[in-house]
């Protein structure tokens, strides 16, 4: 019985949480090794473009609600995650058309392309704030729970409780459908492969007659989509500020480089990686240690590696190590 | 040299004539606040509320057999510690007060306390300083506040959690000077009274979910969890994310979290949580109000209640001496402001005039009902706040 105590206390704090964090980290980790592989440089601007994705997307959700149109127990945001998708592809290639589009035809230095990035990051952090506020904006409906934390005592009669939230729910099942839709496309369909080609060796793809244009224009449409259902499911799931997305920059970009950049296993994996080593090194563990201990070795501390304000050293020090012992990353991306 | 020594006579015997016309049918009192800087939209009103009570005083003709009270104004600001010093020395010396009301902020008033008012034996009852360090100061008796220092509310958080038969808890504060000095001393006051604090645990404000932070507060344990943070910010997400995964259900929300914010966020999810937040239910607050509407400036402005009662206590207590000077009155000081005696109201300065004047005790309550506690500052005054069916209902006051 206090087996399963300790499960469950680890599964409510750590497993859980770390699950769906994962899963948008994963999202998001794959449209910068999308870009990284297929445009070759390293787009700083892709936090604020999961801020974007998800400002129209809940300015939508709002016009939704607003004309009285719901999903019932789902949040109404699925339903206006298209839009958001459509806009903000319009934006990227608008972006690409006036910025990256000229660089590419100087063939520039990766580190230009990246410092363009950076002013194009600006450029859509300002226009964030100016169109929705700096505050922090609610637009999740629908059932909040799929398991609550009382039902869940009530139904098993355990001391501890588990609580699963329709969002995490949610963010689970949306990432798959994602992820396996972006495979299917990379793996089977022409474009996609025409796009691996391209990813793999630019000028062998040209002279086979694959149009660059197209690709570019495709990778930035599969961005928009990877980086608004990112920027959705993690505002449904925690809450949206757009400072917060600017702050998710780095962590999404650990888990693409821990990957291995322009590999999509290795942005999926790498997800995961950071996300559970941020919430499991910051955990408390003095909860689960006294189910499973004895109680004479029961902890008086909390069995807490790190304060939970270090969270971000976490995904520094990951990325940190991994650079310095196996620059490629952990599935053979490329060199960074 | 007769010249010289006639003109010496003279301006003795002038100097004579003014001091004797000072202290013969009228007393000046300081009006020191912080007219320029940071806090200056407070101090008019302060001010105002200040010369209200003096001019109750001398309208009555009651005081010290028919003296005058007059007021000279000085600014201390709220930052420049040389500034306060400087316009301390002046009213002490140069406008030769007999008592000081100010100085607004903790941090000028520290400096013209130390620097002035000690050496000089001269008496301040400050408004609206509340830092805990003016508590330990050393003042030699001279210093009062109407105030009370931050500190008293983590002591009245903890009483009204241990009566509440809760005796562990977990604290989190948001990580700023109010939030840290808050849980400090409201986890020393819940220790010493035999509970105990699992944890204290900053959290940073403008995060996007507060999951670890509650994994950490959870782990700890506790029959509740004390949120010292601000209800529009990260304390709001505490509280949500301890909600979401069942890490707690009762909440002890202390004054920045005590909103409507509160209730409209969460609803009836928080039944049963409780809180404080600093007010008071005596009539004193709306007679002043009335009072300084008459007057012409708005009495529900933050601290002027406050300076209304500053004032009036060094009235009262230089009645109770029978002497305006500092050295005099100060001792009684404590013994206007509280019990035993008859109740004052704002307004009914006259009748307390007059009744010290026959020898008995006054017991003044004022615009903030008013009670000091050692060593000299105000006890402060909480509502005791409960959620019941997603509304916030008043307990009691203490």
């Amino acid at each position: 019985m206090d087996v399963l105590n300790a499960i469950i206390v680890l599964a409510n704090f750590v497993i859980v949480p770390a699950t769906a964090y994962g899963a948008q980290l994963a999202l998001g980790a794959l449209g910068v090794t999308l870009i990284y592989g297929i445009l070759r440089f390293s787009n700083f601007a892709h936090g604020d473009t999961m801020a974007f994705g998800a400002m129209v997307t809940i300015l939508m959700t709002w016009a939704l609600q607003g004309a009285g149109i719901t999903l019932g127990l789902l949040p109404t945001a699925l339903l206006a995650l298209p839009v958001g998708i459509i806009v903000t592809a319009l934006l990227l290639i608008g972006t690409d058309r006036l910025v990256y589009r000229f660089y590419r035809q100087q063939k520039a230095k990766p580190v230009i392309y990246v410092i363009a990035s950076l002013g194009v990051m600006f450029v859509m952090n300002g226009l964030v704030r100016f169109i929705i506020g700096v505050d922090d904006q609610r637009f999740a409906d629908g059932e909040r729970f799929i398991v609550s934390a009382r039902t869940f005592r009530e139904m098993t009669g355990l001391d501890e409780a588990l609580a699963i939230r329709t969002t995490q729910g949610i963010t689970l099942v949306v990432a798959l459908i994602a992820v396996v839709a972006l495979f299917w496309f990379l793996n089977r369909t022409r474009t996609g492969k025409s796009m691996r080609a391209f990813s793999d060796n630019e000028d062998l793809a040209l002279l086979s007659g694959i149009n660059p244009e197209k690709v570019v224009i495709v990778t930035w449409i599969i961005v928009a989509a990877l980086a608004t259902t990112a920027g959705v499911l993690y505002g449904l799931d925690k809450s949206f500020k757009p400072f917060t997305y600017f702050q998710l920059l780095l962590p999404v970009f650990a888990s693409a480089i821990v990957g291995g950049l322009g590999n999509p296993v290795g942005a999926i994996a790498g997800g995961f990686l950071i996300a559970f080593s941020e919430i499991s090194v910051t955990y408390a563990f003095r909860r689960a240690a006294n189910h499973l201990l004895p109680e004479a070795w029961e902890p008086d501390g909390l069995v807490q590696l790190l304060s939970t304000d270090y969270k971000f050293a976490v995904s520094f020090t990951i990325l940190l190590i991994v650079l310095i012992f196996k620059p490629t990353g952990l599935f053979r991306g490329k060199s960074v | 040299m007769k010249k010289l020594l006639l003109a010496t006579a003279a301006t003795a015997a002038l100097t004579g004539a003014a001091f004797a016309e000072g202290h013969g049918d009228g007393i000046t009192l300081g009006v020191a606040f912080g007219f320029t800087g940071p806090l200056e939209s407070l101090a008019p009103p302060m001010a105002s509320g200040a010369e209200l009570a003096m001019a109750e005083a001398t309208a009555s003709g009651a005081f010290m057999d028919g003296m005058s009270v007059t007021s000279v104004r000085g600014d201390s600001t709220c930052i420049d510690a040389s500034a306060a010093t400087a316009v301390g020395e002046r009213l002490i010396t140069s406008d030769d007060v007999s008592g000081i009301v100010g100085a607004m902020c903790s941090g000028a008033t520290t400096s013209m306390l130390t620097n002035v008012a000690v050496p000089n034996g001269m008496v301040m009852i400050s408004p609206s300083a509340t830092s805990p360090a003016l508590t330990t100061i050393e003042d030699n008796g001279l210093f009062f506040r109407t105030a009370p220092s931050d500190a008293r509310q983590g002591v009245v958080m903890a009483e009204i959690i241990m009566e509440r038969g809760i005796d562990e808890v977990a604290v989190t504060y948001t990580n700023n000077d109010y939030g840290q000095g808050l849980a400090d001393s409201f986890a020393a006051a819940f220790e010493e009274m035999g509970g105990t604090v699992t944890i204290v645990a900053a959290h940073e404000d403008e995060r996007a979910d507060y999951f670890a932070e509650v994994g950490s507060l959870a782990s700890a344990g506790g029959d509740a969890l004390v949120v010292a943070g601000y209800v529009d910010s990260g304390g709001s997400g505490i509280v949500q994310a301890a909600l979401d995964t069942g890490g707690f259900d009762t909440f002890v929300f202390p004054d920045g979290m005590v909103g409507e914010a509160l209730t409209e966020n969460f609803g009836s999810d928080l039944d049963g949580s409780f809180g404080q937040n600093p007010g008071t239910d005596s009539n004193g607050a709306a007679l002043f109000q009335e009072m300084a509407a008459e007057a012409g400036f708005d009495g529900t402005s933050a601290f002027a209640a406050e300076a209304y009662d500053a004032a009036a206590l060094l009235i009262l207590a230089m009645q109770a001496a029978g002497s305006t000077a500092p050295a005099d009155y100060a001792a009684h000081v404590m013994d206007v402001a509280n019990a035993p005696g008859e109740e004052i109201m704002p307004g009914e300065l006259d009748r307390a005039l007059e009744l010290i004047a026959a020898g008995e005790a006054v017991n003044y309550e004022g615009a903030t009902a008013v009670e000091l506690i050692e060593p000299g500052e105000s006890a402060g005054n909480y509502r005791e706040i409960e959620i019941q069916d997603g509304e916030l209902t008043t307990v009691q006051y203490r």
